[in-house]
């Protein structure tokens, strides 16, 4: 179906960011008043996007000034980018409120609005596009306002670690360009329906492989998949927490979104090959991922290394490659999307109040700060996968798919990351809330920590709201799931809509 | 001619990933760079180098012999983007060695364990 609506989760960050930009040097209160309007906005264009595909059969088609696929450039939102895209945007709002509250005033003035909506942009556009070239040129706008909002506020360890984000970065966006040569010099187009379409009419399907592992390197580094996942515990670790939480939450997503887009309608030649790799890679993530948080001790640093572990999980239904696979994966990201957002929230408020992030450094919190303690434990024991929270439905999906994949190994070392989970949200816990009260520094009485909460309880709340209502989301999990293994419906769609055609 | 070019790109990637070996700051942005521009290379050689009119079909005219349009396009997208990147990345560099006082990787490593 041809529409325009898919077009606007990237124009309306694009013209937030402009006329936040225009308003630079004023009140910061009017950046503030259009920032959340536009917030506010985009999560309606996102429902509504969502309420149209959410049949799973129906594929929103733009195509730019009519020239047809494959000639013109093409968005394309299926369940599934309209489900990301919703979420990013529920998840955005609440850091913008995090940030509202508790940003430094010379970091919110210098830019910070017209830069995080730079961001909204290039994820939204990778979410909705159909081109796997503006999938790099997304990518590029998401990068280039990330290390921005990553150096914002030049602290010393802000500085050390976005140069070594920029250049990792940077070398994958080269060999990016590589894969996109390669792709193109074979097949001659780099429509995503129609390179599905003639990908899967070659005979010979090696060099079409090779392509596939060297994006599998692309949106590894992005996703941060062992073992290209060295620079992220770092790099996360450094900016204030509405910046880290957002971060966390959405950019990786972005790297795993687009491999599984890319896995499930380009790169389904040789499946015994590549998504076995994708597999082996996925239980390594997560176990390599889950021992590196365990040693830590450190709040941020521990949930910026959970990042890592949960990526695992997210890949991991897209090796074992069934509907039930894949529909874990969906649900996994939603969940993790909301719950590692909320959980960086809660460390930015605790790192507020307490002046440290070190563990050994907190304690006995809870007896002054009950709402924040619950609330966190609330957030850490969905991450663990605690019934009946989110994080349990999506792993219990990703754990079917692999009995009935007879895939008992990988369901071992997703049921041991998820013990090793627990275990450091717990100790997080236990550190921080329970214990011998430590001093806490003056300015602690003066904060008001009540307004810092209600960001976090809204994705607490999402999380709980999603594990509750975990029928119907699992349902539409799985159609999102069924229409992502039948790529002829997206195919057909793309492909259907009238326009010139040369 | 192709053969040419891919010993180009071949040499090209060979110094950006010597540079990019190298512990300077500024020497590894100017590897980057000289990457990008064997990427950009090859995005124009597996098109294959041929000679051609402009790509403007005329009604009429038969079989027209014109050149791949795609690749030019791509390049020059990715040559904006490069270009916006290596700015970003001199700037941070120059603001590392103001802030940090160091232009050696090495030394602006920061321990793991420290703050």
């Amino acid at each position: 179906m041809s529409t325009n609506l898919i077009t606007l989760p990237i124009i309306i960050p694009m013209l937030t960011a402009i006329i936040c930009m225009f308003l630079h040097g004023r009140d910061i209160r009017l950046q503030r008043v259009v920032a959340g309007i536009s917030a506010l906005v985009s999560l309606g264009v996102g429902v509504c996007i969502f309420s149209r595909v959410i049949d799973g059969e129906t594929v929103l088609v733009f195509t730019a000034s009519g020239w047809a696929a494959p000639f013109g450039i093409v968005l394309a939102a299926d369940l599934l980018s309209a489900i990301m895209v919703t979420m990013v945007s529920l998840v955005s709002i609440a850091c913008l409120y995090f940030s509202f509250v508790s940003l430094d005033r010379a970091r919110e003035e210098n830019y910070f609005y017209p830069v995080w909506f730079c961001i909204m942009m290039g994820v939204n556009g990778s979410f909705v596009t159909g081109d796997i070239f503006n999938l790099y040129v997304m990518f590029e706008i998401m990068l280039m306002a990330s290390y921005v909002l990553c150096v914002l506020g030049c602290s010393h360890g802000q500085l050390r670690e976005s140069f070594k984000y920029l250049i990792v970065n940077m070398l994958s966006s080269t060999i990016f360009v590589i894969a996109l040569a390669l792709l193109y010099g074979m097949m001659g187009t780099l429509n995503m329906a129609d390179l599905s379409a003639k990908i899967a009419t070659l005979e010979d399907q090696s060099l079409v492989t090779v392509c596939a592992m060297i994006f599998f390197v692309v949106f590894g580094l992005k996703g941060a998949v062992f073992p290209l996942y060295f620079w992220l515990p770092r790099t996360y670790v450094e900016p204030p927490a509405p910046i880290a939480a957002m971060f966390g939450g959405v950019l990786t997503k972005v790297g795993v979104y687009s491999m599984i887009r890319v896995f499930t309608l380009i790169f389904v030649g040789n499946v015994a090959y590549t998504h076995n790799i994708i597999l082996i890679v996925a239980a390594l993530t997560m176990m390599l991922g889950v021992f590196g948080a365990v040693s830590q001790f450190n709040f941020k640093r521990i949930l910026s290394i959970h990042i890592i572990s949960q990526v695992g999980y997210m890949i991991m239904g897209l090796g074992l490659y069934t509907v039930w696979g894949l529909a874990g994966s969906i649900l996994h990201i939603v969940h993790n999307m909301v719950v590692k957002t909320g959980l960086f929230l809660f460390e930015g408020a605790t790192e507020e109040i307490t002046g440290t992030g070190e563990l050994k450094n907190m304690g006995g919190l809870l007896s002054k700060y009950p709402w924040l303690g619950w609330g966190f434990l609330a957030a850490a024991m969905s991450l663990a996968g605690v019934p009946p929270l989110s994080g349990f439905f999506s792993k219990f999906v990703l754990l079917r798919a692999s009995v009935e994949a007879d895939n008992y190994w990988i369901m071992a070392a997703a049921l041991i990351t998820g013990f090793f989970t627990l275990f450091s949200m717990v100790k997080i816990f236990f550190y921080t809330f329970w214990g011998e009260p430590k001093p806490l520094p003056e300015k602690a009485a003066t904060i008001n920590y009540g307004k810092l909460l209600p960001s976090c309880f809204m994705l607490v709340l999402v999380s709980v709201g999603l594990g509750v209502a975990s029928q119907p989301v699992i349902e539409i999990a799985m159609r999102a799931a069924t229409q992502l293994m039948n790529p002829e419906i997206y195919i057909n769609a793309v492909m259907a809509v009238p326009g010139i055609r040369g | 001619m192709e053969l040419l070019i891919s010993i180009l790109i071949g040499i090209l990637f060979a110094i950006g990933t010597y540079m990019m070996l190298s512990r300077k700051l500024l020497r590894i942005i100017i590897g980057s760079a000289f990457m990008s521009h064997g990427t950009l290379l090859m995005l124009m050689t597996v098109g294959k180098l041929k000679r051609g009119a402009p790509p403007i079909v005329v009604n009429g005219v038969e079989n027209p012999v014109y050149v791949d349009p795609i690749p030019q396009a791509l390049i020059l997208t990715a040559i904006v983007i490069g270009f916006a990147t290596t700015a970003f990345a001199l700037v941070l560099a120059y603001r590392c060695y103001q802030e940090l006082g160091v232009d050696d990787t090495e030394r602006m490593r920061g321990n793991f364990d420290e703050h």
